[in-house]
């Protein structure tokens, strides 16, 4: 089976310092990949790699079993979902119009528009009346929500999470991992869920990657990595530290 | 509500240009070639023009006022560009600042000096305002004083002469000179010297031959027995192509009026108060050469509207330009620093030019009137629409450029759906200050012909009249803090409150 996201031997820099050193992987389709590591394991600015954000200095990235294009991304952003962590939802436009922008840009009515927002607002659990709101008129939850939403509206392939749900408390941020579990249910989608909270990643992923300074410390599926920490940075991640 | 937010952004950009085209139809709609009158902005200009554009009316031509020019410079490139057809002007000043010669031209050379310049000197009215030495008439009696030679056995006597005298080589020192003169000599304002007379703080003063206030304290003028001092005839500068009816009209004032009798005219506007039309009136009356009805002076209202209406249109125009065009350079720029700096560098320089002298400098490029007007308001304006505009779109939250990018928007559309929305309440704010400013700006405009309500504040201060500065100076901070509350609705129209309450307002 062709692997919807393929890296190779990634390296970045910012200037002297290797924030990726050498990074290979690929991701199984349609479940949930958490990469998990410390701050400034380079988590996020893998997850801009993928949709280009961010160009490494060298490797190769394979999307949709294809080379990452060189330049005009467009089409091929329009296909990868983008949410990141304090939910960047455009404070001058409404709910719904934060999440349909691109669908309106593409050229959907508005037919299909409500239709689409009402949709992904109630798998979300967000009131209908909500989507006329402002971002700011709603409460942190909401908008981590409306931002899963936005990401998700032109039904892409590949949904990219930048910890998107640090910042809310622990209830909320388990309400919203049944939401998003229900939703992607419903719709099928390779998730890359970066994320610190090991918690998180072992309630919402079926396969881990594990980052240290700059490489893959361990990758497999959550249940092969609980069994067999590769490593004692591992294991103090998962918690089982010196009494494992 | 979002949901008109960007729809309202495009009617709003068709606002001003309905309004600038409701201006410019206004303009065009004139009748058949008037003759443009213009004057300096001093007393003696003004009755002047007056008495030519009614003599011109009184022989049934179309007559236009453009009075004020702020000097010699000004009204001279206002008839050379052709915006007037005439003004009062005199040989000297002809000769010396025009021509820039020291020789004294005149009536044949004169004309022959002015032809290559497409201008012709018409007859002179028949004075010379020169420079005179004046004394209070006590004074001339008890040292019979009548002549400046006269002044050379009374070494005693206290000189107060105004500085441009003081500094002109044909002033103090060649007078000096020419008269051996055993005084030395102290400098004053002009406008204080007849005070300093009447106290007896002086006891000579520098003067010119037809100025109002020397009917006023009734002073005495030496003569200039050595004949040191230039002519300065006065006449009407007109342009060769002038209505030979024009013409005509005119040299019905050729020679008629002498020395004195200016003296008395211009003392019937700095003594009595009266206005140039009126005083222009009379002295046509008495010559049998008017109506003796005085031209209807246009209503105050009428007059004020039709500032009111000029001010604007050149606001308006200047505003509109500098905002499109500083648009569109903040855009092309903004995602470079270096070149960001560079522009903001030099409309900050444009910026620090006094307003009188980029008009000034405007007026070899585009002459004089309302184009170098609306020119300087244009570059005024720019500074705070470009800054501001770089601004809001350097400052936009990093995270939110990004996610635009991810979400999969051309730059053109991340510019018209998320930046420029973002943007639009610093952009907005940089157009109120530039507009607010520009109103007050453009009463400077006056200095060079532009009219509008500039116009009432430079006649008022040539006539030290506050009412008439004030006509131009209430409505003009009337329409200052009405644009100002204008640009606040349209704010609250077009921007989401809670994005306009975190505007800071540069």
């Amino acid at each position: 089976m062709s692997e919807i996201i393929e890296l190779h031997d990634i390296r970045k820099r910012y200037g002297e310092t290797d924030v990726l050193n050498g990074l290979s992987l690929s991701v199984r389709a349609d479940v949930v990949t958490a990469i998990v590591g410390a701050s400034g394991s380079g988590k996020s600015t893998l997850l801009q790699i993928v949709n280009g954000l961010v160009r490494p200095e060298q490797g190769r990235v394979v999307v949709f079993g294809a080379p990452l294009p060189e330049r005009n991304l467009v089409e091929t952003r329009r296909r990868i979902g983008y949410a990141v962590q304090g939910t960047a939802l455009f404070p001058h436009l409404s709910i719904v119009r934060n999440m349909s922008l691109v669908a309106e840009v593409v050229g959907w009515d508005e037919e299909r528009i409500g239709a689409r927002a009402l949709e992904l607002m109630t798998l979300m659990d967000l009131e209908p009346g909500l989507g006329n709101r402002y971002p700011h008129e709603l409460s942190g939850g909401q908008q981590q929500r409306a931002g899963i939403c936005r990401a998700m509206f032109l039904k892409p392939e590949i949904l990219l999470l930048d910890e998107p749900f640090s910042g809310v408390d622990t209830l909320t941020k388990g309400e919203i991992h049944a939401r998003l579990a229900a939703l992607l249910a419903v719709e099928p989608t390779t998730v890359l869920l970066v994320t610190h909270d090991i918690g998180e990643a072992l309630t919402v992923a079926a396969d881990l990657i594990i980052m240290q300074g700059g490489h893959v410390e361990q990758r497999g599926a959550v249940t092969d990595v609980l069994a067999a920490p590769a490593s004692g940075y591992v294991r103090a991640l998962l918690g089982q530290g010196h009494a494992a | 509500m979002s949901e008109h937010y960007s729809a309202r952004v495009m009617r709003l950009s068709l606002l001003p240009v309905a309004a600038s085209l409701l201006f410019f139809s206004g303009g065009l709609a004139s009748q058949q070639a008037p003759i443009v009158v213009g004057s300096k902005n001093f007393t003696e200009s003004y009755v002047l023009a007056e008495i030519m554009a009614q003599t011109l009316e009184f022989h049934g031509l179309t007559v236009e006022r453009e009075f004020g020019f702020a000097g010699t410079l000004v009204a001279f490139e206002a008839l050379r560009a052709g915006e007037i057809d005439l003004y009062a002007e005199y040989s000297g000043t002809i000769s010396q600042a025009i021509l820039q010669t020291d020789s004294e031209f005149d009536g044949p050379a004169l004309v022959a000096a002015l032809a290559p310049l497409g201008l012709e000197p018409l007859e002179p009215f028949g004075f010379d305002n020169t420079y005179a030495i004046a004394i209070m008439p006590a004074l001339a009696q008890t040292l019979r004083l009548e002549r400046i030679s006269d002044l050379r056995a009374h070494p005693t006597l206290r000189l107060g002469l105004s500085h441009e005298f003081r500094d002109r080589a044909d002033g103090w020192p060649g007078l000096k000179r020419a008269y051996s003169l055993p005084q030395e000599s102290s400098g004053l304002e002009h406008g204080l010297a007849y005070q300093a007379l009447l106290e007896d703080e002086i006891d000579v003063t520098d003067a010119y031959s037809t100025d109002g206030d020397l009917v006023r304290y009734d002073l005495r003028l030496l003569e200039d027995n050595l004949g040191y001092f230039p002519t300065y005839l006065a006449l009407p500068l007109a342009r060769g192509d002038l209505d030979p009816r024009a013409r005509a009209a005119l040299a019905s004032l050729a020679g008629s009026i002498d020395a004195a009798q200016m003296r008395a005219l211009n003392a019937e506007v700095v003594v009595n108060g009266r206005t140039f039309a009126d005083v222009a009136a009379q002295f046509l009356a008495g010559r049998g050469l008017a109506t003796g009805t005085p031209q209807p002076r246009s209503r105050l209202q009428e007059r004020l509207l039709a500032n009111v209406l000029v001010h604007l249109k050149l606001t308006s125009i200047a505003v509109l330009a500098a905002t499109l065009i500083g648009l569109g350079l903040a855009l092309s720029v903004y995602r470079s620093p270096t070149v960001s700096k560079a522009v903001l560098y030099t409309a900050g320089l444009l910026q620090t030019v006094p307003s009188i002298a980029l008009l000034a400098l405007l007026i070899p490029i585009a002459g004089v009137g309302q184009v170098p007007a609306i020119i300087a308001l244009f570059l005024y304006s720019l500074l705070p629409i470009v800054r501001n505009t770089i601004t809001a779109l350097i400052t936009i939250d990093p995270l939110l450029q990004r996610v635009a990018v991810a979400l999969g928007l051309t730059q053109a559309q991340r510019l018209r759906v998320v930046y420029l929305p973002l943007a639009l309440p610093h952009v907005l704010a940089g157009i109120r200050i530039a507009a607010v400013v520009s109103i007050g700006t453009a009463t400077l405009a006056a200095f060079i012909g532009a009219g509008g309500l500039g116009e009432p504040i430079v006649t008022g201060l040539a006539l030290n009249d506050t009412g008439l500065i004030l006509q131009g100076a209430i409505p003009a901070a009337a329409l200052a803090i009405t644009v100002e509350l204008m640009f606040e609705v349209l704010e609250r129209w077009l921007v989401p409150p809670h994005l306009l309450t975190r505007q800071a307002v540069s």
